[in-house]
């Protein structure tokens, strides 16, 4: 059985923990992927903050090919960054050869 | 590609040939349908996550608004135990080969309408607003989870399918052709040789045998 988890900036995400998710408070990108690594397989969905997504993003796209667990970022406190729009248009690309889909 | 021309050599080119052809057709079907899902899960992926942010947003503001009268230990407290934990088990669908997740999550709470984990007396109603924007999106953020790993995972095998069927098209297909031609031509050459090698033969004995000169 997997669980929930939700990690990115304290005060972007505490919320979640009401709703049954666990939450992993962290800001360091370099602690961010220590911490991934020892949680990847106990978690389908990580939901993951645009900003601390943006920092890591080398060590997350090792998670792409895989199907557990699903990085997913989400807009936090600091407001939207598009980060997670543009992963989608990625796959777009990755799958076409160009980003083909307008928003 | 360096093989020796000889007839077992076209006939083995021409059985790989086929299989090739087979593997390019059926390869191209394969990307097709998957870039024809692929799609349909892209444009539901953008949808849902302009919905899901915009959702996120609303829930931000809420939880700003509750920081905002009340100070950050007592909201804490407030969530530090959970009414409701969540567990997700994932079931794999195969499509096209490409084995994307389901999720089917389990939320364990007591009772479904009580998803505050803390009494009103000392919190803001903000906070009651924040925590239940989070628990209504909850399903579509799973949701979002499953299309937008789906559409990673379809990604990659698209890209890998995409290379297959260009390297068949463009790489072994011709060089297959090219092959076979040129064993064909070679042994037409050596059938030619060897007609003409009779004839001269022939003349020979004639000559010998008859001194006939043609």
């Amino acid at each position: 059985m997997y669980k929930l988890g939700v990690m990115g900036d304290r005060d972007s995400i505490y919320g979640f923990s009401s709703v049954g998710a666990d939450i992993f408070p962290v800001e360091d990108p370099a602690e961010g992927a220590r911490l991934l690594r020892q949680i990847a397989d106990e978690y389908a969905v990580l939901f993951i903050t645009e900003k601390l997504a943006a920092a890591m993003d080398a060590e997350l796209s090792k998670y792409r090919a895989r199907t557990v667990p699903a990085i997913i970022p989400i807009p936090g406190v600091s407001g939207n960054t598009g980060i997670g729009m543009k992963n989608v248009s990625r796959s777009v690309e990755q799958a076409v050869g160009s980003d083909i889909l307008p928003d | 590609m360096n093989v020796n021309p000889t007839r077992m050599e076209l006939t083995n080119l021409k059985r790989k040939l086929s299989t090739a052809r087979r593997g390019h057709k059926l390869l191209k079907d394969k990307r097709d349908e998957l870039m024809r899902r692929f799609m349909e899960m892209v444009r539901e992926n953008k949808a849902l996550r302009k919905k899901v942010e915009q959702k996120i947003r609303e829930a931000n503001a809420h939880m700003a608004l509750a920081r905002s009268v009340m100070d950050d230990a007592r909201i804490e407290a407030a969530l530090m135990m959970p009414m409701q934990s969540a567990e997700v088990e994932i079931t794999e669908k195969n499509v096209m080969s490409v084995m994307i997740p389901v999720y089917k999550t389990r939320l364990n709470t007591a009772d479904g309408a009580d998803i505050y984990p803390y009494g009103f007396a000392f919190t803001s109603s903000d906070l009651d607003d924040a925590v239940k924007y989070l628990s209504d999106i909850l399903p579509d953020l799973l949701r979002l989870a499953e299309v937008e790993k789906s559409c990673q995972l379809m990604a990659a095998e698209i890209e890998k399918t995409r290379r297959r069927v260009n390297a068949l098209e463009h790489v072994m297909i011709p060089q297959y052709e090219e092959t076979i031609r040129y064993i064909a031509m070679k042994l037409e050459e050596n059938e030619r040789g060897a007609t003409t090698r009779i004839m001269k033969v022939k003349d020979m004995m004639l000559k010998e045998a008859h001194h006939y000169e043609r």
